[in-house]
């Protein structure tokens, strides 16, 4: 009773007129932010965090909890739309997003994207509202060994994104944890992997650069190609009736939208996870646990729903460790702690109770987000799908610019359009061949967390691999991920022994 | 196709094995007190690469996969001439953007992929061709403070900075 009079003071702060144009203005600056190629949340709260210095700290961390979600939703459309992930969380969403658009099915894919945001934003706001001390207690047993059986996990879930051939989904997942690895050092800061001595390699390779260049100009060169160059022009378009439709069918796909929602509220309560391993593995999951994972990655809806819940519970959820520990789950949250210290709050267990209005505001404005960024969401789509309904030969060119622009932004280095350039021919070339590319991309998002992991979980047990196995929840995961591992395998072996 | 399945595989043994070699710049072994040197990650992922590249090579060989059982041509004239031009397009323009700027660079492109390849009309490609540059301008370089290379139109841009910034 207690949550809920808290609660209900909480929503007489967040519905206040000024809070209120807070949140729909947080709302749809981070819906264009989100879907825009190479921008995400982390670049709309930084941009916008000295903004919030005029208002109050209530009033400036609703805005930008309300620009995170709005991203978190804008997210999906450019991945939807222009085959581009706009930001790391919404690279799953491609999977299947895009092939739903390619078969004039954008709209349904839009809605899926949207309602399954507002299903995983609200399951994780109510778990943030009732569980929020033990699940941050949890959380900090954490360590190092467990956060790499996690990872391993993701992983092996992404044995089965490649289809049968297996050593062609397990060369894009080792190419793609390699070029994390291109940069400094995490632990001695030595240069490592420095191709042809370029300065442009000493900061790494952003995951950007090869999702774009694999996604956008790698697709469009495929489309170029399958099109033979002709005019294409897609069958998109969008009815009140179609929408109710979309959101009526959505009842067949409430497991993945749970399954999504509860995983990525946990892996984003997990202090450095965040929404991007969570969205990941939710899509991983659905597929294994689907009983026609074949049609994944050819337009199943569940493909779409499963990361887009993952990831907005997961951005609720890393918001967790931030308010009671101290502790940023995600790049995003990691600027929003700067923004608390900066307004003179300390994060940690006496947030709660020195600070219950800003605390209880915040998840009121939650709940508020969710459901504007959703009515907001839904009410683009017409003017989304006019993209999709132009023609081919306009498109194309504008996708290539976005890329360009896109590729660049993050970094600011011309070094790294040229690399998306390359990227995107060898993905071309390599996809004519049947690698799987999506495997690359997972693997380039989680590879420095993976190494630091790996690396800080060696040197707890100096140079044992038997610490992944000695501690309960990392011997718990691991099992389940070498299975996963095993599983592709044993099934082809079992194939071929009936053949 | 089967062919380029083997190139294709043999090539990334090759950059696996570089990427081995050049992963050895750093230690790969165990550092007392420091654990795993910096060059070990890298070094044994690029080995696993080596190994996939020759389980590639080895179902090429008994036609397991689909390419190394497919007569098709890895790429016909007609597609190897939509690659190069989508491609030395792509190159072109990141070249001059170099030289003369995105925002140079963005309605050049336009005008050739619209009026070169699509025959759109001058009346839907013109319009696009100058809002588009002026949209990016507007969004990255005065909203979102992200400054996009302009070549030798810098100088062009400081009145612009000046009434705007």
């Amino acid at each position: 009773m207690e949550i809920l009079g808290l609660l209900l003071e909480g929503f007489a702060v967040a519905l206040q007129p000024i809070n209120l144009a807070l949140i729909v203005a947080g709302c749809i600056a981070g819906l264009f932010i989100g879907a825009m190629p190479g921008l995400g949340s982390v670049n709309g709260v930084a941009i916008l965090l000295p903004m919030t210095f005029l208002v109050p700290p209530t009033s400036a961390i609703i805005f930008l909890g309300s620009l995170y979600y709005g991203a978190m939703y804008g997210g999906a459309i450019s991945s939807i739309m222009l085959g581009i992930p706009g930001a790391s969380t919404a690279v799953a969403t491609t999977f299947d997003g895009r092939p739903m658009a390619l078969q004039g099915k954008a709209d349904r894919a839009l809605v899926a994207a949207a309602t399954a945001s507002f299903v995983g934003g609200t399951i994780s706001v109510v778990l943030f509202t009732l569980f929020a001390p033990p699940l941050a207690d949890f959380a900090l047993a954490f360590g190092p060994p467990e956060e790499f059986a996690l990872l391993l996990l993701a992983f092996a879930t992404f044995i089965g994104l490649g289809g049968d051939d297996i050593p062609k989904t397990l060369f894009s997942i080792f190419i793609g944890l390699m070029f994390s690895a291109v940069g400094l050092d995490i632990v001695s800061g030595d240069p490592r992997l420095i191709f042809l001595d370029l300065p442009g390699f000493y900061h790494g390779i952003n995951f950007l650069v090869l999702a774009i260049g694999i996604y956008g100009i790698g697709e469009i060169l495929w489309t170029v190609e399958t099109t033979r160059g002709e005019m294409v022009v897609s069958r998109a378009a969008v009815t009140i009736r179609g929408v109710v439709r979309a959101l009526t069918d959505l009842r067949h796909n409430i497991r993945s939208m749970l399954m999504g929602s509860f995983l990525g509220y946990f892996v984003g309560i997990l202090p450095a996870a965040g929404a991007t391993p969570g969205s990941l593995m939710a899509y991983g999951v659905a597929r294994t646990m689907s009983k026609h994972p074949e049609t994944y990655g050819k337009g199943n809806v569940d493909g779409v729903v499963a990361p887009e819940s993952a990831n907005n519970a997961a951005s609720t959820g890393s918001m967790l460790p931030m308010l009671t520990l101290g502790i940023p789950g995600s790049p995003t949250t990691a600027i929003l702690l700067g923004g608390m210290v900066i307004w003179g709050l300390e994060p940690g267990p006496m947030l709660f109770i020195e600070h219950k209005e800003f605390v209880w505001g915040l998840i009121a404005s939650l709940y508020a987000a969710n459901l504007f960024a959703l009515l907001i969401n839904i009410a683009f789509i017409p003017a989304f799908l006019m993209v999709l309904r132009m023609p081919f030969t306009i498109l194309a060119p504008v996708i290539f610019i976005l890329c360009v622009v896109g590729g660049y932004a993050p970094t600011q280095d011309m070094h790294d359009v040229w690399l998306m350039l390359i990227f995107g021919v060898m993905g071309y070339l390599m996809r004519k061949l049947d690698y799987p590319l999506a495997p690359a991309v997972l693997a380039i998002v989680l590879g420095p967390l993976a190494e630091a992991s790996v690396r800080q979980s060696l040197i707890m047990a100096h140079g044992s691999f038997g610490i992944f196995f000695d501690r309960p929840i990392s011997a718990i995961i691991m099992a389940i991920a070498i299975a996963l591992f095993a599983w592709p395998v044993l099934i082809a072996i079992r194939r071929r022994l009936r053949a | 196709m089967r062919r380029a399945e083997l190139v294709m595989a043999l090539f990334m043994a090759a950059f696996s094995l570089y990427i081995m070699w050049k992963s050895t710049e750093l230690p790969v072994g165990w550092i007392e007190g420091e654990g795993p040197g910096g060059g070990a990650f890298p070094f044994w992922l690029a080995a696993g690469m080596l190994v996939c590249c020759g389980w590639i090579v080895l179902r090429w060989a008994r036609r397991q996969s689909p390419p190394s059982r497919s007569d098709e041509p890895y790429m016909d004239k007609t597609a190897l001439r939509v690659f190069a031009v989508g491609a030395g397009s792509l190159l072109v323009m990141i070249g001059l953007m170099h030289i003369v700027g995105v925002y140079v660079v963005i309605p050049l492109y336009l005008i050739f992929y619209m009026r070169g390849i699509g025959h759109h009309a001058w009346s839907v490609t013109a319009p696009l061709a100058v809002a588009m540059p002026v949209a990016t301008f507007l969004f990255f370089e005065i909203a979102l403070k992200i400054t996009l290379p302009k070549g030798y139109t810098e100088p062009a841009f400081y009145p612009l900075y000046e009434l705007l910034l």
